[in-house]
């Protein structure tokens, strides 16, 4: 194996050390302290929701993972490998076996959604040629769930929820193991939400996928994550299902899942289940 | 070493053809194997996936669309292989992912029709922003308590105030060249005193208010485009009208009108400073004291030379300020039009500026004010 080589080998990395490990993260903007102290593990092949209030760091957290946040203290490892210590060779390596899809997509305004998903594959594999790369675009559209003629389509030119499902399509452009997803079905109808809630369920089953994601939505807490990670007080105060979550004494946690909303979701997540 | 994926043919006694694949099918390695594999021309019956050690979806892609292409049989697959290669055959679709390229001709011609539309389209444009300009300035006549003093004033001090340092810069050195070569060229004719008359007439009715009105579309016509713009695209805009405000008169009246009042008063200025680099390179070069350089301004200066700029002034602002605000409204779409508006509404006003210059100088001729 060519250690410069920016490819990934997945066998060498398929060991049962979990893709995510954080240990006293400490994070903050000037004199405001985001996290303080945090904690956090996400183990292969989960889908873990991180829930929490406005304002209290998901995607603050999330963007510390990815490395777009200088943590001011504390370990972030992601595939073993700590993110602030990482050389430029072995950085590409790791952000080639991820795949993020921002809040509002963050597609390429300038670029068709096919050219999209094509950047990140362009990017990494330029062995790749042109034919695979328009069929690689254009499965990855069906995959995510678009009619095939939104490849050929600007950003502008889509709504909301399609824009979402285009930027998933370039988050799984270089079949990830790793997919961070921030509030994927907020500004979605309950229709789309839930849409999209199967996908994820459905590609993570196929594809394998450990999935870190950040949501206010209590269905799709209920609908496909394995674990929940509630961040309150700068820090994670409970990671478990949403059962032993509902054990928890913390009155946050207690007014999240037994408020009206919680119960309604908890209703009908057991109505679909039955 | 990297072990590439890659395939062995072999043919058994009934002439069908069964394909092997060996390796790690992974997009980080399929490149040439994909290369390898559309050159196949004989007919596969079968592809055996039993050597694959690793797959992921666009290996399963490239083995589903073999399979396809030679409606050959799948054998060996691994239940994650099966799986994968399910996903991504089942909503296969041919749609195409890039938009037809017509010919060149047809190209051409269709730009130059375009083109000539859009020049109609921008012309008419144009007239019906400062109709609406003019209605809702009239609406400010007639009701005052809409007209937005506060926002005028804040465009006052961005316009004029903030740009005085820049201009004044600017003209003092252009008064510098003008007078130093004119005393170059005239000092053969040893009629170096002309000097005097050239930088006096030209500051004053020339180049203090054309140097102004380009630098002001590059400041403020560029500023009014772009800040305008992005409010389109953030719905600021549609927020302000649903609200009930008018964005004619809280953004495009005030930026307006504060070019238009402070266009004369810039060009002005800049004709002054001009005027006084003329008279400080002057008594270090050609011993013409300062003081009498200002005094003799004053003689060889017509009043109606200081008409002229005042008078171009309002005019050159009207065309930065509206051509910036109207490329500002037409912004729709992504952020990549910002840019190119707020280019287009420079390049505009500083070509509607020269061309009007140029009116105007025959006009001001024709008159009688040379």
């Amino acid at each position: 194996m060519n250690a410069s080589s920016p490819a990934t080998n997945r066998e060498e990395h398929a060991d049962d050390t979990a893709p995510i490990v954080i240990a006293g993260l400490r994070t903050g903007f000037g004199e405001h302290v985001v996290h303080d102290g945090l904690d956090l593990t996400v183990r292969r092949g989960e889908i873990l929701g991180v829930v929490g209030g406005s304002g209290t760091g998901k995607s603050v957290l999330m963007r510390a993972i990815i490395g777009l946040q200088a943590p001011l203290a504390g370990r972030i490892e992601v595939f073993g490998q700590s993110i602030d210590d990482a050389h430029a060779d072995s950085e590409i390596d790791i952000r080639s076996r991820w795949g993020v899809l921002f809040q509002g997509g963050a597609l390429f305004s300038t670029l068709t959604v096919a050219e999209n998903i094509q950047v990140p594959l362009k990017e990494f594999y330029k062995a790749i040629g042109l034919e695979l790369l328009d069929e690689i675009a254009r499965f990855k559209v069906a995959l995510s769930g678009l009619p095939g003629h939104v490849a050929a389509a600007y950003p502008s030119e889509l709504s909301g929820g399609m824009r979402k499902r285009a930027g998933l399509a370039r988050a799984l452009a270089l079949d990830p193991e790793l997919l961070f997803l921030d509030e994927p079905t907020a500004g979605l109808d309950p229709i789309s939400a839930a849409a999209f809630d199967r996908l994820i369920g459905e590609l993570q089953g196929t594809l394998g996928l450990t999935v870190f994601l950040i949501t206010h939505d209590l269905d799709t807490l209920y609908a496909i994550c394995d674990r929940v990670a509630v961040l309150a007080d700068k820090k994670v105060i409970a990671v478990g299902t949403i059962a032993e979550l509902m054990e928890s004494k913390h009155p946050w946690i207690q007014e999240y899942f037994n408020g009206p909303r919680g119960r309604a979701a908890h209703a009908s997540a057991q109505v679909t289940n039955a | 070493m990297r072990d590439l994926p890659d395939f062995t043919a072999e043919t058994d006694a009934h002439g069908a053809v069964t394909l092997a694949l060996t390796g790690r099918l992974l997009v980080s390695r399929v490149g040439a194997l994909d290369h390898a594999l559309r050159g196949i021309s004989e007919k596969v019956a079968r592809i055996d996936l039993a050597g694959v050690t690793a797959i992921d979806t666009v290996g399963a892609w490239i083995v589903w669309r073999l399979a396809d292409q030679h409606t050959a049989e799948i054998t060996g697959a691994s239940q994650q292989a099966g799986r994968l290669i399910d996903a991504v055959g089942a909503p296969h679709q041919n749609a195409p992912i890039t938009r037809p390229r017509p010919s060149t001709i047809i190209r051409v011609t269709e730009s130059t029709g375009a083109l000539i539309v859009a020049l109609g389209q921008g012309t008419l444009g144009v007239v019906g922003f400062m109709g609406a300009m003019l209605v809702s300035g009239w609406d400010c006549i007639r009701h005052p308590s809409h007209f937005r003093m506060t926002a005028l004033v804040r465009q006052m001090e961005l316009v004029g105030v903030n740009s005085l340092a820049i201009i004044g810069m600017m003209s003092f050195l252009v008064g510098i060249v003008i007078a130093q070569q004119g005393a170059a060229q005239l000092q053969q004719f040893g009629a170096q005193i002309y000097t005097v008359n050239l930088t006096g007439r030209l500051a004053m009715r020339e180049l203090g208010i054309l140097m102004t009105a380009i630098m002001v579309a590059g400041r403020s016509g560029s500023a009014f485009a772009a800040q305008i713009g992005t409010m389109k695209l953030t719905e600021e805009i549609d927020a302000m009208r649903t609200i009930g405000v008018s964005p004619m008169q809280a953004l495009v009246l005030p930026r307006v009108l504060a070019a238009v009042l402070m266009m004369p008063l810039l060009g002005f200025f800049a004709a002054l400073t001009a005027i006084i680099g003329g008279a400080v390179i002057s008594s270090f070069t050609l011993g013409i004291p300062f003081i009498t350089f200002l005094q003799r301004i004053r003689d060889v200066v017509p009043l109606t030379d200081l008409w002229v700029g005042l008078i171009k002034g309002p005019v050159f602002g009207l065309i930065v300020a509206v051509t910036g605000c109207y490329q500002g409204m037409q912004v729709s779409g992504n952020s990549e039009e910002v840019g190119l508006r707020t280019t287009m509404a420079v390049v505009q006003a500083i070509f509607a500026v020269i061309v009007l210059d140029a009116f105007f100088a025959v006009f001001f001729t024709k008159v009688g004010w040379s």
